[in-house]
């Protein structure tokens, strides 16, 4: 870091204001100088100067996990990770070929991907401002790259529009727009809506609509030059004798409605899907694979704990080796915990009766990714679609097209699937050979000429049936926010638990890192009093 | 006639209430038509057996699916019953997606397949009974 300066930059400002009044003065004033509107992350946490000898047990090398013995471990804490996996990373997860993925049940599949390709059974998209997760990726070293969110050539289907046939969302989107705007401004010139709108804005209003919606003079949403411009025309712009443009018939307003377009338009503008988002070089693993770098010597793998106690003087680990069985107690000062809430529920403890009823309340989401290699990018090749997704109202929900190595030849990977909800239950309940089946009968509607005929191989991870989580992510409900968060993440004794379920952006990697933050923060404090 | 078949001629408005601002990484507007099942077995296969596995074995992995096969503790309907409408740890709430008929369909079927011989029926009212309110949609 440049320290070197003789003017006082806003970053050596706002680091000497951390160091001086804590993360939440420093949170305050960076909103006020204009940074940070979008995420709590006031920066790494800045802990140093624990006891000597103090210790912590961290039970889970998940993203939560790992930051948390990183960070401890830099402030001078003797740091142990409990792993149940023989692999770090959690959720944080890619599979390549070659791997082999076992599910609860017992089904085993053998990923047949070519070399490069890569499935992300879990998180696969990073928004531009959760900037705790884009700043411990640019510390270890992780190479991002686009993720191509939002595409608007890409299909939006929906079994009660259109007959089944998928439309592309740019007309889709124009047409609901076009429609909206026309309806708005005959509105407007029926003056029903005068007592709202002075006539000064009324005059604006009706321009506004006119530029926004591509109507006509006449402010009529029609078959013509200006519509085409957003929803794609009948024969494009070219070159010479037959350079010049037709334009495409616009659909009525009632097939429009009938495709819910709206969902999908809406759906872009949530904060959590806005563009710019990212995605690691080589698979969203990369990530995990970063942050375990730096821990590695502190993981004990292949690890199932069966017993968490605690008293005044520190907390005592049980756990058992997955292979061969042989029992460990291992014991610290503290403990950061990390385990999916599923798994701990139905671990034996004495933690607080408090705590292990808020552990019991709190039920996780499902989810099911299919991966489908093909043999070429049709999609690219035949429908000029480059990554982003194309939606469905069938279970599989959408299949979102590789964001990377576009134009190359040779198999690429989409994602044929990413059902959550019923859909996801029905997908999870399937055999993988089952699964992808589903997920090819139901994908071919977007690519029916090539979807089967190029297909190659898939891989599927059902989330319920994931051994060592049992589901997806924390679902809270406002009833159990109120009733258990505060107590879910408060220190309890010598224990404090972290991870997405303990924090406000549940099902994201940034929750997981901020709730950590937040854990280890405390549980430093409370160790210099103690 | 197969049951997807059945599924196709069954499918009914999927009930599209006003969408919770999307917060955790989800997929966004797809999916919202699955087939609805009706019969018990329908929604064993449809949602049940995706953690309860198609035997109603469970399974064992850092933490326990229980098995439904031949589980005492399910001659007392109101278990069932309350375990399914509100869940319970790992176990995921249904009363916000399954209806009391479907509900008491698959727990008639769940309390009479797997080597449970409970034989009497469940019936919607019970399950509208025991289940209570639904929980607020929070994040």
């Amino acid at each position: 870091m440049e320290q070197t300066g003789q003017k006082t930059t806003r970053r050596q400002l706002l680091s000497t204001i951390g160091v001086l009044g804590g993360t939440a003065l420093l949170y305050n004033m960076m909103t006020t100088l204009g940074y940070a509107a979008e995420t709590q992350f006031a920066g790494p946490p800045n802990l140093s100067g624990a006891k000597k000898g103090a210790s912590v047990i961290v039970l889970g090398a998940g993203l939560a996990g790992m930051l948390a013995a990183y960070e401890l471990t830099k402030a001078g804490y003797k740091v142990q990770i409990i792993e149940y996996q023989g692999r770090a990373g959690g959720r944080n997860w890619s599979l390549y070929g070659g791997d082999t993925y076992t599910e609860l049940g017992g089904a085993t599949q053998k990923v047949g991907f070519a070399p490069g390709n890569y499935l992300n059974p879990g998180p696969w998209r990073i928004p531009h401002h959760h900037r705790t997760l884009l700043h411990y990726c640019k510390q270890f070293g992780v190479a991002l790259e686009p993720f191509i969110q939002f595409n608007h050539n890409a299909y939006v289907h929906n079994t009660d529009a259109f007959g089944g046939k998928p439309q592309r969302f740019k007309a889709l989107a124009a047409d609901f727009e076009g429609n909206v705007a026309e309806l708005l401004g005959k509105a407007l010139d029926q003056k029903s809506l005068d007592a709202e709108v002075t006539a000064e804005d009324r005059d604006r209003l009706k321009e506004a609509l006119r530029e926004w919606g591509m109507l006509d003079k006449d402010m009529r949403y029609a078959k013509n030059l200006r519509s085409a411009e957003h929803r794609g025309f009948d024969r494009p712009p070219g070159g010479g004798v037959n350079g010049a443009p037709t334009p495409s018939d616009v659909f009525a307003l009632h097939d429009v409605l009938d495709s819910g377009i709206w969902r999908n338009m809406a759906f872009f503008m949530n904060s959590e899907f806005q563009t710019t988002m990212f995605q690691p070089v080589g698979g969203m693993g990369m990530i995990g694979k970063a942050f375990a770098a730096q821990v590695q010597p502190l993981i004990t793998y292949n690890a199932k704990v069966t017993k968490i106690d605690q008293d005044k003087k520190g907390v005592k680990v049980t756990y058992a080796d997955t292979g061969t069985g042989t029992v460990t107690e291992a014991k610290a000062d503290w403990c950061v915990c990390t385990i999916p809430l599923t798994v701990l529920s139905q671990i034996e403890s004495n933690l607080s009766d408090d705590l292990q009823a808020a552990i019991a309340a709190v039920p996780y989401s499902n989810s099911v990714k299919i991966g489908l290699e093909m043999k070429r990018r049709f999609w690219e090749e035949d429908a000029s679609i480059y990554g982003g997704h194309s939606f469905t109202n069938q279970e599989i929900s959408l299949i979102s097209y590789p964001n990377n190595n576009f134009f190359k030849d040779g198999p690429a990977v989409l994602l044929g699937a990413f059902a959550s909800g019923m859909g996801g239950y029905h997908l999870a309940g399937m055999t993988p050979e089952q699964r992808i089946e589903a997920a090819l009968a139901q994908g071919s509607v977007f690519h029916p000429e090539s979807y089967r005929k190029e297909f190659l191989s898939g891989a599927s991870v059902a989330w319920n049936r994931v051994p060592w989580i049992l589901g997806c992510c924390a679902r809270w409900t406002e009833e159990t926010r109120k009733a258990h968060y505060q107590t879910l993440v408060a220190m309890d004794n010598r224990v404090v638990l972290a991870g997405e379920h303990a924090s406000y952006v549940g099902c994201w990697m940034e929750g997981a890192l901020l709730s950590s933050i937040d854990a280890i923060t405390r549980l430093h404090k409370r160790a210099l009093e103690a | 006639m197969t049951h997807r078949m059945m599924f196709r001629m069954i499918l009914g408005a999927a009930s599209f209430a006003l969408a919770a601002p999307a917060l955790a990484d989800e997929p966004g507007p797809g999916g919202s038509k699955p087939p609805v099942p009706v019969t018990g077995e329908q929604v064993y296969q449809m949602v049940c057996q995706a953690c309860h596995m198609a035997d109603g074995k469970g399974g064992v992995g850092a933490g326990k699916v229980p098995a439904l096969a031949s589980n005492p503790k399910l001659k007392v309907a109101a278990y069932p019953i309350i375990m399914v409408s509100k869940g319970r740890g790992a176990m995921p709430w249904f009363y916000d997606t399954l209806s009391p008929a479907q509900t008491a369909a698959v727990i008639t079927y769940v309390r009479t397949h797997f080597g449970n011989a409970y034989p009497e029926p469940v019936t919607a009212a019970d399950v509208s009974k025991l289940a209570g309110p639904p929980p607020a949609a929070g994040h």
